[in-house]
């Protein structure tokens, strides 16, 4: 195998350490090497969404990112959103807003939901499409997902969180 | 489908970087953000036997305001540009350009530096940096150059990047405070690549006449264009509607676009004539208010 590196990096927040061939798509690395199957893979040019993890907070499409480049790096992934088993609060409303249906877009929906919500904890109808707008969904029509969304936001804000 | 193996260097310097790029040549790609590498490199389209990860390298992303241009760092992220409040002030094209930029994702990662070296000819900062006239810093083992954004594409994915070169800066001039603008772009889906963009940048006189006018094509050229036809056609004139439509079916001229499977070239020329009409509109009322 050419070259082949060690590294080590936070995925939801547990060590992990690996010796990956420089090829490795990251999305692969934390669906075979670290036994997430909730990230998911539709198009791996960067289009469908489904791929999408954060990276030392940022959104990112790990079916752009080769595991040698997050050496260091914290990843989270959607199992890494609920904690002690509680569901976070924008996974509760995709589930009470019928936000999902096959699932397959769900996560990177989900994480991108989180991650607008961080920023922005009252976004607007237009707003919400625009951040999903990298998410291809077959199912849902987004009404749903728009909707789960702003309830996630209602939810978030009366928790403070 | 997965990239072909390859060797995968992380060079700490710029120095390192020019002797790998001396010593592998052609068969070694720069990875920069990867936006637009790693799709070709799943696809199998490109097999570079090396990459070489620039993103470790200190000191290639910063925006900096320098005597009348700003100073932007080939590494710098297309998020940073979007969301720059010194380059919202001062280029404000630029900023609404960046926003177009794909999805939030991939706008996290790619970089200017890498955008402009990969030459797609929908690539909104390809358009950008032809429009506002940049100028382009390449480095290599035999030094640095400067380079016209007028004289960088030659054509489709293709620039005068020589194998072992690598851009470092892009700084772009910094329009005067009475310049006005407007940006058309249209993709069938949100985040899509632009199948038609016009970007304008109009320079009005106290007097209400045009002094300066550019209007530059994105997509519908093997490489961004400038219809310098129609912009003379602009200048000491004082704006109508009439002059606005002259314009119009001018810029539409200037262009020669392919078809292809999202809308044929007569289509796409209509697109031209269209978004050039409401992007002269737009900027013109951005100047009526401005007044006010």
């Amino acid at each position: 195998m050419i070259g082949q590196r060690a590294i080590k990096l936070y995925v939801n927040g547990d060590m992990v350490e690996a010796t990956v061939e420089p090829r490795k798509l990251l999305s692969d690395f934390l669906r075979d090497d670290v036994g997430l199957s909730g990230v998911h893979i539709g198009c791996e040019h960067g289009h469908c969404g489904a791929c999408t993890v954060l990276v030392n907070g940022e959104l990112v499409r790990s079916c752009l990112t080769l595991a040698v480049q997050v050496d260091g790096c914290h990843i989270v992934t959607i199992e890494g959103l609920a904690k002690d088993g509680k569901l976070h609060p924008v996974q509760e409303s995709f589930y009470e807003n019928y936000g999902a249906q096959c699932g397959f877009c769900t996560p990177g929906q989900v994480l991108t939901s989180y991650a607008l919500l961080k920023e922005n904890p009252n976004p607007t109808e237009e707003e919400i499409r625009e951040a999903i707008s990298g998410h291809l969904c077959r199912c849902t029509g987004y009404y749903s997902i728009v909707e789960s969304v702003k309830a996630a936001a209602e939810k978030m804000r009366e928790q403070n969180l | 489908m997965k990239p072909a193996p390859f060797e995968y260097l992380d060079p700490r310097t710029k120095e390192e970087v020019f002797q790998l790029l001396d010593e592998l040549g052609e068969d070694a790609k720069l990875l920069a953000g990867g936006q637009s590498l790693l799709p070709i490199m799943n696809f199998r389209l490109a097999r570079p036997s090396h990459l070489i990860d620039i993103n470790r390298i200190p000191g290639l992303d910063y925006i900096r305001e320098e005597n009348g241009h700003m100073a932007i760092g080939a590494m710098t992220r297309e998020r940073a540009i979007e969301i720059s409040g010194v380059i919202k002030e001062k280029i404000p094209i630029l900023s609404e350009a960046a926003r177009h930029i794909a999805f939030l994702p991939i706008r996290n990662k790619g970089t200017i530096g890498g955008s402009i070296a990969h030459a797609d000819p929908s690539a909104e900062l390809c358009l950008m940096i032809k429009l506002l006239g940049a100028q382009i810093r390449v480095e290599s083992s035999q030094g640095s150059r400067w380079m016209d954004a007028d004289d960088f594409f030659q054509t489709y994915l293709t620039t005068v990047l020589e194998p072992n070169e690598m851009i470092t800066e892009i700084q772009i001039p910094i329009p005067p405070k009475e310049t006005v603008y407007s940006f058309n772009t249209f993709s069938r889906r949100h985040g899509d690549f632009a199948i038609v963009s016009v970007a304008i940048l109009l320079q009005m006189g106290r007097d209400g006449l045009c002094e300066k006018a550019k209007i530059a094509l994105g997509s519908v050229n093997p490489t961004p264009i400038r219809a310098h036809g129609a912009e003379d056609l602009l200048v000491g004139r004082k704006m109508s509607g009439k002059l606005m439509d002259e314009v119009s079916i001018l810029t539409e001229e200037a262009c020669d676009p392919d078809s292809d499977i999202h809308a044929s070239a007569e289509n796409k020329r209509e697109m031209v004539r269209v978004f050039t009409g409401r992007g002269l509109r737009e900027a013109f009322k951005r100047y009526e208010e401005s007044r006010r």
